[in-house]
């Protein structure tokens, strides 16, 4: 699977070509090339140690932060190769943005836990970062939850919650992409409904990436989904076609539960 | 039914030996305690804080001019010590991971930490005070500084690398660069650490004799100036002790009872912060 695939449709904001990762001699990823839609929600699945979250995290060169990890190939963004030496990094993860499996808020409190991200980038007065931190907690719809606890820690929140408040810091910053580390595997069923209500909601304004190891999750959320399988993509496209009539044998044992 | 009788007596005889030792130890500790506390209460009077120390000879007297003289070593060594210790910690656990000089840093940094004391003195008074011509609270300070800011490094790195890889990973997503990731995020998830690991090193260098008998030496006179000779309640114990002089030693009392005192504070306070942390 070394050839190109194509998203169906709209445009691609992140292209990636002949993308190889290695941990130190170990090759985690082999010759992945796929396009992420631009204001879709593109779900990756696979068996544990596939290489799904390798991919998620070159996306933001997250591995940069551990000697020994590299990538090799593309990874296109407006023109750019995000996996360029030269790359300004952290301007790269202002505008992909990443939520985690564990929730983690900082250990300040809710309004600052927002206002952290914000203030890297943008200078703003008082009144304004309000605004900023209200709209960021509506959008990840945990703003009625905490309007009365905004100086209260972040960690007083509960798990369902916090994750919430995650995803609220990650747009409050303003990404284009918004990169999802099996974000609902660690919280209960409802606060994993929420979550995907809130992903549904999310996609109008943002291109999202997700990683879950609940192939019915990426049935229900994604519009594209890839199955990746000991390093590779084994095969990528539209979610109902993948998972009605997926073309690889593999793809289809995975996703009747024969194996993985 | 045999070797169960005998599994019973071999655990009472186990746990009446562990027992005993402890008792032992206990006591021990209990005596010292007890010495300390019927000698220096004894010792204790408003002279106590408001005389300086008695010449040879004189009646009465007390120690005000060793307390203000240790606090203000002591006051100082911790403001040198603090920020140079916490930062030195945040390069090692955060920065320096695979780099040679962070690993020669953290062997220096471990030999410091259990070097004798009486060499940190030699070592101040033959690099300060022997070529600066003189014994002053400056040079007393800087010997302590020295025991002082290993712990203070050891403790920040090591709570530092209790930070989870999430969190750390976290701050990073949002396009924060490192030092910002280090000192608002890292740092603050393990306040509560750090500021145990700077008291405990304060508990540690407030009882140290050896590096001021060399540095600070002491003072007979109350003075505020770090450029001279000055009192603290290490040397004077250490001199006073023994005198034979009876008011003499029972000011040294005095002082010890104050030491441990102000370290068994600085040791529940340390707890107590430690606590609510763990718990939050």
């Amino acid at each position: 699977m070394s050839a190109p695939q194509q998203t169906a449709d709209g445009d691609a904001i992140l292209k990636v070509r002949d993308l190889n990762f290695f941990y130190g001699d170990f090759r985690g990823l082999t010759n992945v090339s796929l396009d992420i839609a631009k204001s879709r929600v593109t779900a990756f699945i696979g068996p544990s140690g596939c290489g799904k979250s390798t991919l998620l995290r070159t996306f933001n060169r997250m591995y940069d932060l551990y000697p020994g990890q590299r990538a090799e190939g593309q990874i296109n963004f407006h023109g750019n190769n995000l996996l360029d030496k030269k790359q300004d990094v952290n301007l790269v993860r202002a505008k992909i943005g990443m939520v985690f499996q564990k929730p983690t808020p900082f250990p300040m409190t809710i309004y600052e836990n927002i206002a952290f991200g914000v203030r890297l980038y943008e200078k703003m007065p008082k009144s304004e970062m309000d605004d900023r931190v209200e709209w960021a907690l509506r959008k990840a719809a945990i703003w009625e939850e905490t309007k009365d606890k905004l100086q209260q820690s972040g960690l007083s929140l509960s798990g369902g919650q916090q994750q919430r408040l995650c995803i609220a810091r990650t747009i409050a910053v303003k990404p284009e992409i918004v990169l999802l580390d099996e974000p609902t595997s660690a919280l209960d069923p409802i606060s994993t409904a929420k979550i995907e209500e809130l992903i549904n909601e999310l996609k109008d304004d943002y291109t999202i990436a997700i990683v879950t190891h609940n192939m019915q999750q990426a049935a229900r959320i994604s519009d594209f989904t890839a199955f990746m399988y000991l390093g590779e993509l084994i095969e990528f496209g539209k979610t109902d076609t993948l998972f009605i009539k997926p073309k690889q044998k593999q793809t289809e044992d995975y996703i009747t539960g024969r194996f993985g | 039914m045999k070797l169960y009788s005998r599994r019973i007596l071999t655990n009472r005889i186990g746990i009446a030996l562990s027992m005993i030792a402890m008792a032992f130890g206990l006591a021990a500790l209990m005596w010292i305690l007890w010495t300390l506390f019927s000698n220096g209460f004894a010792a204790l009077s408003w002279d106590f804080f408001t005389q300086d120390t008695p010449a040879p000879g004189s009646e009465g007297g007390g120690l005000r001019n060793a307390i203000v003289g240790s606090l203000m070593i002591i006051g100082v060594t911790t403001l040198v010590s603090t920020p140079i210790g916490i930062l030195a910690g945040i390069y090692l656990a955060e920065f320096g991971a695979t780099s040679r000089f962070a690993a020669t840093t953290r062997f220096v940094t471990d030999i410091m930490l259990s070097a004798p004391s009486i060499v940190v003195g030699l070592f101040v008074y033959a690099l300060v005070v022997a070529t600066l011509g003189g014994f002053s609270g400056w040079s007393g300070s800087l010997a302590l500084s020295l025991i002082a800011i290993p712990v203070v490094v050891r403790t920040t790195e090591n709570m530092l690398l209790l930070v989870p890889t999430a969190l750390r990973e976290a701050a990073f997503a949002v396009g924060a660069p490192r030092w910002q990731v280090s000192l608002k995020v890292t740092l603050r998830a393990v306040k509560a650490g750090v500021v145990t690991g700077v008291l405990l090193a304060i508990a540690r260098i407030t009882g140290e004799t050896a590096p001021l008998l060399f540095t600070a030496l002491n003072n007979q006179f109350f003075s505020t100036d770090m450029s001279q000779p000055m009192g603290n309640l290490p040397v004077v114990i250490y001199q006073f002790a023994m005198s034979p002089y009876d008011n003499w030693v029972s000011l040294a009392w005095g002082g010890a009872l104050l030491i441990a005192l102000l370290v068994l504070a600085i040791n529940i306070i340390a707890r107590v912060l430690f606590r609510k942390k763990s718990t939050a």
